[in-house]
């Protein structure tokens, strides 16, 4: 076979697999869409879920879902940029940063119920913070922290050598050569990062079944002082998310719809999880395009 | 002093900034050392309770077969076999890990070197999309799906590493995907030029020099997606049959370390010895992984373009 | 990039800040533990804060184990279970204060092709040990039976052994923690056998009458039908305030009467017969 054959054959079978994974993933999306969205109307995404009859919605839920993410990530998106500057900047090449780097590997494989269960031990009853949406999101920010450090790391070093090089020149400290040159460059990179780590806590249960809770207390939409318990801003009420609403009724729920709940409740996750990305790709685009001569 | 000479002498602007630069990074890396050492001791500590305080012989935790926490033997000591979860965990990781890694690899190259515009229009939504779907539904898809369509084909339960195996497949294909597309992506394009411009085929280029030069990244991709497929509990549970018996084939009922220790973690009391033997399958899971890493680690290093 | 590091360090900030002020917001308590109990605690504090403006019961799951432990440890004032804090190793439950607020049957369930609706105790029970492996040597189908089992430690499961196996080992076989996993698992698995709470029973599944009995509310309260447990709301030392009050509300005969029905749950006051911890019959 001479290399052009094998060329074809290669682009061929690289062809075959693109298409098998096309394949096997609409076909699981247009399973849990055209499963769930019949279920799915106004009224099923604003009312209150309701605990033994037919008819709850997810409204609470859904609002609880995209609060908990916002105050994860506001939580961790600066704490893994930094640690990620450290590693791919500042860290020297020596064992101390390979055991670091390790070890966030490393964390990045347990399970989300031990995570679960750190929080629930260090931040809800040590901390006493309860069962809490910044219990919860705490939690998440152990368990995101990993991925997105490594994310930022990576993102950070993939930016050429040239790039800090011409800043250095400039007369930019290395600190203003990072946050000026390389980490707009590496925006797109990053971003990416951020949406996976987005995408792991909206489907997250294990980790928040301990911290933020499984109940949903009703919620006044017209009270947005934070600190009371009945606004929806309070970050001190137990917030159960979507994604735990999914995993309790289908393991303990005794409603008559449970089955139609859940599957219309994971349509609205998956489409807001690409509401989600499509937002951020947006506007991380806006952004990169702002901050780059692009 | 003339102004002159005091500028030069105080610290500029600049380096003040540095320093306070590199005193955050240094904050952020040390408060994630921090949580991962407390999570480290958190789960040492219990783990290793068992051990010390409940008197179980490591040997016989690691090579015996019966899990029974709550019930003693004939010798009055405790049922903690762990190695019915040990061969599952490893099973399902591998073998998902091997499936999962030619696809990825496979789609990656599709979206970077052949057919960008493809591959970041709709390949790389979709799979962003499917690190969000909770692994409860992924569980019961594997359920209604998998499990039936093993079942016609093998025969048995359905139930098994093979089910497992095929849920984690895609669970983990997204991770090692979008990972392997970044390493991809940070291959200079001055490579594939050098290389297109010695008369090389594409097929070639990216065999020989592309690959080759992302196969760090790619291995980080893939240790990414194993260490997802060992820590995955709900989904896997659901279809793997999560009893803990050594599998005697890829379709008989198995159990995972996470499995176990998901379903049985709230119905211990906090240091009695269920609880503890549950710690530490965990902190088998920790180890387990580091294993892993390092095993990857240098596998890299031997493949990495000197 | 800075500034708007800034801004989420001080929004960051802010919230922590507003936050600690949170706390002090009327009367709470929080009730943790037994995911089979959690829907009706959950229910009746609904009900009881829609009484009381002000007052904040949050209920949680997370296990028997866990409610247990916590309350024991005085992190929460209420832990759930469906044990007897005797039958739980690690739990001195003389410190512990029980409140039985209701009682849930327990009915072994099947895969609607096993050609089987009775079977008789001694047959379940050598089903759940292994000695009995198809169906057609109790009088169904050609099939292997495929046990599925509750997680170790699981309530349901202490009970259904406790009254079924003898005190023998049950057979190594697939285990689930939750109601919802065993249902569906023994609705499509052919040849499945599996045991739930009566509410919990639909139309995926078949239930089992044991020796002739069948599995309902009725027989349970006249301990007819063997296999039935308490709901324990336990408390460390005698309940005060906020908990007494509520749990007074759960205990009370309309709540009894209308909630606990409603959902499917045997009210306590229905009983004809009471037992203690060992499962001695108590008139």
């Amino acid at each position: 076979m001479n290399p052009k054959q094998a060329d074809k054959l290669a682009t061929g079978v690289l062809y075959t697999v693109a298409g098998i994974i096309i394949v096997i993933l609409a076909s699981l999306l247009g399973f849990i869409l055209f499963q769930g969205l019949p279920h799915v109307s106004w009224h099923f995404l604003t009312s209150p879920a309701s605990t033994f009859e037919a008819g709850g919605g997810i409204g609470i839920q859904l609002f609880n879902s995209f609060y908990l993410l916002l105050l994860a990530m506001v939580i961790s998106v600066p704490i893994a940029i930094g640690a990620g500057i450290y590693l791919a900047e500042y860290a020297k090449k020596n064992w101390i940063t390979d055991l670091i780097r390790t070890s966030i590997e490393i964390l990045s494989s347990l399970p989300s119920v031990v995570v679960g269960l750190f929080g629930f031990l260090v931040f809800v009853l040590q901390f006493k913070m309860g069962f809490s949406i910044l219990s919860g999101a705490l939690a998440l920010t152990v368990f995101n922290l990993p991925l997105l450090t490594r994310n930022v790391e990576d993102s950070l070093r993939q930016i050429h050598f040239t790039q800090r090089e011409a800043g250095l020149a400039l007369g930019l400290s290395r600190w203003e050569t990072v946050v000026h040159v390389v980490i707009p460059e590496a925006l797109p990179g990053i971003i990416t990062g951020m949406i996976l780590g987005a995408g792991r806590v909206f489907g997250e249960a294990a980790a928040l079944i301990y911290t933020a809770g499984q109940s949903a207390p009703a919620l006044d939409f017209t009270n947005w002082n934070p600190l009371n318990i009945a606004s929806p801003l309070n970050i001190f009420r137990p917030a159960e998310t979507l994604a735990v609403h999914i995993w309790k009724i289908n393991s303990e729920g005794i409603q008559p719809d449970a089955a139609a709940v859940s599957a219309g409740a994971s349509a609205v996750l998956i489409l807001a999880v690409l509401l989600f990305n499509l937002v951020a790709r947006y506007a991380g685009n806006r952004l990169y395009k702002k901050m780059t001569a692009s | 002093m003339d102004p002159i000479r005091e500028a030069m002498l105080k610290r500029s602007r600049s380096a003040k900034l540095e320093r306070r630069g590199r005193l955050i990074s240094l904050f952020c890396i040390g408060l994630i050392v921090v949580i991962v050492a407390g999570i480290f001791y958190f789960v040492a500590s219990k783990g290793l309770a068992t051990f010390f305080s409940d008197g179980v012989n490591l040997w016989d935790f690691l090579t015996h077969s019966v899990w029974s926490p709550g019930v003693k033997d004939a010798h009055g000591s405790p049922q903690v076999g762990a190695l019915p979860m040990i061969v599952g965990s490893f099973g399902v990781t591998f073998l998902s890990a091997i499936i999962a890694t030619p696809f990825a690899v496979g789609a990656a190259v599709f979206m970077t070197e052949i057919s960008p515009k493809v591959g970041r229009k709709i390949l790389q939504p979709v799979i962003e999309l499917l690190v969000g779907i909770p692994s409860v539904v992924y569980g019961f898809i594997g359920l209604s799906v998998v499990v039936p369509f093993i079942r016609s084909i093998f025969g048995g339960t359905g139930f098994g590493i093979l089910a497992g195996t095929f849920v984690l497949f895609v669970m983990i294909l997204p991770t090692v995907t979008s990972m392997a597309v970044d390493a991809l992506r940070a291959v200079p394009s001055h490579y594939r030029s050098a290389s297109l411009a010695l008369g090389a085929t594409r097929w070639q280029t990216t065999w020989r020099v592309v690959l080759r030069a992302a196969t760090p990244g790619i291995l980080t991709g893939i240790v990414f997606g194993m260490a997802r497929a060992f820590g995955e509990a709900l989904a896997v549970q659901m279809v793997i049959g999560n009893a803990a018996l050594l599998p005697n084939n890829l379709v008989s009922p198995a159990s995972t370390l996470t499995s176990v220790l998901t379903s049985g973690i709230g119905n211990t009391v906090m240091g009695s010895l269920e609880n503890n033997a549950l710690w530490s399958l965990a902190l088998l899971l920790l180890l387990m992984s580091l294993f892993f890493n390092i095993m990857i680690r240098w596998i890299g290093k031997k493949g990495e373009l000197k | 990039m800075k500034k708007w590091l800034n801004l989420v360090l001080i929004l960051a900030a802010g919230l922590m800040l507003t936050a600690c002020g949170a706390q002090s917001q009327g009367e709470s308590i929080t009730a943790v533990g037994s995911s089979a109990l959690q829907p009706l605690v959950e229910a009746a504090a609904e009900q009881y804060q829609t009484d009381h403006l002000g007052v904040f019961i949050n209920v949680q799951g997370g296990g028997t184990g866990t409610g247990l432990s916590q309350v024991q440890s005085g992190a929460v004032a209420i832990g759930n279970s469906d044990l007897f804090a005797e039958e739980k190793p690690g739990i001195q439950a003389s410190q512990l204060v029980d409140h039985q607020v209701a009682v849930v049957g327990i009915t072994p369930i099947v895969n609607k092709g096993v050609g089987v609706d009775n079977v008789s105790m001694a047959d379940l029970r050598r089903i759940f040990t292994g000695e009995v492996t198809n169906w057609k040597q109790i009088g169904g189908k050609n099939q292997p039976i495929v046990v599925v089992n509750r997680a170790q430690g699981s309530g349901t499961r202490a009970t259904f052994e406790h009254w079924v196996l003898n005190g023998r080992q049950a057979v190594p076989a697939q285990e689930q923690d939750s109601t919802g996993m065993v249902r569906s698992i023994v609705g499509s698995t052919p040849g499945a056998i599996s045991y739930v709470a009566f509410s919990y029973v639909d139309k995926t599944v078949r239930e089992l009458k044991v020796d002739q009995v069948a599995p309902t509310d009725k027989n349970v309260t006249t301990n007819t039908w063997k296999i039935w447990a308490y709901e324990h709301m336990y408390t460390k030392g005698q309940p005060k305030g906020l908990t007494k009050a509520f749990l007074n509300y759960i205990l009370d005969a309309k709540t009894q009467d209308k909630l606990v029905r409603k959902m499917g749950y045997i009210p306590v006051t229905d009983m004809l017969v009471r037992r203690d911890a060992t499962g001695k019959v108590i008139k």
